[in-house]
């Protein structure tokens, strides 16, 4: 029995204790999120209001024209329902000046220029907020490298991505995150009926439980298969670990002097605070 | 005799030692309003934790002459402290060091003496290896210090035992991990559980001063604990905050358990040795 549950008023507490600290010593005092209106950016929102006050969090919806008008929706009741400051800025009209130039370009590349839209808003958004921009994005897609390099995947700092999938859907319906966001199936909504679990090709469910046998609980590929995971299953997600490593680290740098920036000049970015 | 024990559960400025000294000095002054004999401060109190290439640079001398511990060597004219620092010595070579002070006087000076290395610690790249575990003599009778991974061998508290320590001083830097659906993180419960068992083991008085705060993405828990010689509960710090935790320690309570209870007394050092000796050799 692979149990995924936490004590969610220790999350609670120590996830918001994080984004208080890691943003004043930096000089902050306020938040900037891009809400999708998806479950992992509701908590990551949540957590920032909680951490230094509602009125000090910008929540920034970032639709496309194709976005459903139901993620617009759902952005706005955590709007509504936790008082955060608010922003709507439509990034259609960026992104179709540089999709217009290929208008046959796969759907990989229009969403990757969305997100990557999405982030330049946001970090816009961080400069004039005078906030840091909180990531949103999740254990489960960090491991599997289901995110956009430099898109959605881009923040100052992180409080959910020590969380699985089936943590965050916990810790959202303990925080009173609406059901409808906590509920629905999980999207990039980066166009009309995309889902994760029908993109990945497996479901956060079977995903969430192997992830921790393999990464939490260090066992061997074998050893999942011997515990009753599919072996086809089990190659599959361990190739997308290790294909995605990239995405969770900075660039490498060739090292030719005898101190170099990532191997040999070694600070916490907490220096002196 | 009576100790009146406090421990100071603090967050640190990383790198920062003025910082952390002006935090030192104004908490043993409450300490001392509250009429405290002895504050123990975490694992390296005076630095911070994660501190990788900034260790040459905030090391110090534990001494008359040193800018910091002058001020805390005259802070100890009031009351005994431990204080955890970056210890660099006559060879420049850096340990992890917690220092007793008392009535302006360096009583003793632990180096940590197992330096984790693994998982998430690093300790052993930027750090060298002390290589001795002694108890020494204070005004309330004989104690030890260990630091954080230091406990998590049994050889050392073990051995501070058979050398007279009756108050053991734990300080620690302790990430909080493994969190489940527990009231407590994985961490703070296998603490908790074999600071108590040593209490138990050793018939001793065991104290815990674990920092708090947060260091990039690791948060310190905090939790100070005080086991007595029956291995009860004296004192508990929160979890997560800032706080002096006060709680006084009854020594008489040793010869009350003791003579129920003469695990030292009955102790089999020269069969230990014996038989460590022969597993040694093979």
């Amino acid at each position: 029995m692979i149990d995924l549950s936490i004590n969610t008023e220790l999350a609670r507490k120590i996830l918001t204790g994080f984004i208080q600290s890691e943003i004043t010593r930096a000089g902050f005092k306020r938040a900037v999120v891009g809400l999708s209106g998806g479950i992992d950016s509701a908590l990551s929102c949540v957590l920032a209001a909680e951490a230094l006050g509602s009125e000090n969090v910008l929540a920034v919806r970032m639709p496309y024209k194709s976005s459903s008008p139901e993620s617009l929706e759902h952005a706005q009741m955590v709007i509504e329902q936790f008082k955060v400051q608010s922003e709507t800025i439509e990034i259609t009209e960026m992104v179709d000046a540089l999709i217009s130039r290929d208008p046959e370009m796969s759907n990989m590349r229009k969403g990757n220029i969305m997100a990557r839209a999405r982030m330049i808003v946001l970090y816009d958004q961080s400069e004039a907020f005078k906030g840091l921009v909180v990531g949103t994005g999740n254990k489960t897609e960090l491991l599997l490298g289901y995110s956009t390099l430099w898109g959605d995947s881009a923040s100052a700092l992180n409080p959910i991505g020590d969380l699985y999938k089936a943590q965050v859907r916990q810790l959202s319906r303990a925080l009173s995150i609406p059901s409808a966001i906590v509920d629905k199936p999980p999207s990039a909504d980066l166009w009309a009926g995309q889902t994760d679990e029908n993109e990945l090709g497996f479901t956060y469910e079977e995903v969430d439980k192997l992830l921790y046998l393999l990464v939490d609980q260090r066992y061997s590929p074998e050893e999942c298969v011997a515990a009753g995971f599919d072996q086809a299953f089990v190659e599959k997600v361990v190739t997308r670990i290790r294909r995605n490593q990239f995405k969770r680290m900075l660039p490498p740098i060739a090292k030719i002097s005898n101190r170099t920036i990532g191997y040999d000049f070694l600070y916490l970015r907490d220096w002196g605070t | 005799m009576q100790l009146n024990l406090a421990l100071a559960q603090i967050n640190t400025t990383l790198g920062d030692v003025q910082a952390n000294l002006e935090k030192h000095l104004s908490l043993l002054a409450e300490a001392k309003k509250q009429n405290a004999d002895l504050v123990v401060f975490p694992e390296l109190s005076l630095t911070g934790y994660v501190l990788q290439d900034l260790v040459p640079s905030v090391a110090h001398q534990p001494t008359e002459d040193d800018p910091v511990f002058k001020h805390l060597l005259k802070a100890s004219h009031d009351l005994d402290l431990v204080v955890g620092f970056v210890n660099e010595d006559s060879r420049h070579r850096f340990y992890i060091a917690s220092a007793y002070l008392s009535g302006g006087k360096v009583l003793h000076v632990h180096h940590k003496v197992y330096l984790p290395t693994y998982g998430l610690f690093d300790e052993g790249r930027f750090f060298a290896w002390g290589d001795s575990v002694r108890a020494f003599d204070t005004r309330f009778g004989r104690m030890g210090i260990l630091i954080c991974e230091d406990f998590w061998h049994a050889s050392p508290p073990y051995l501070l035992w058979l050398d007279g320590a009756d108050v053991l001083l734990f300080s620690s830097a302790s990430p909080g991990r493994g969190l489940n659906d527990d009231e407590k993180l994985e961490s703070a419960r296998w603490v908790e559980r074999v600071n108590q068992t040593y209490a138990s083991l050793f018939t001793s008085f065991v104290a815990h001063s674990n920092r708090v705060g947060y260091e990039d993405g690791l948060h310190f828990w905090g939790g100070a604990t005080v086991f007595d010689p029956n291995g009860e509960l004296l004192a508990k710090g929160p979890y997560h905050e800032e706080a002096l935790t006060f709680t006084t320690l009854d020594l008489n309570q040793l010869h009350r358990t003791r003579a129920r209870l003469p695990l030292l007394r009955d102790e089999r050092t020269h069969l230990v040795e014996h038989e460590l000796k022969r597993i040694l050799s093979k």
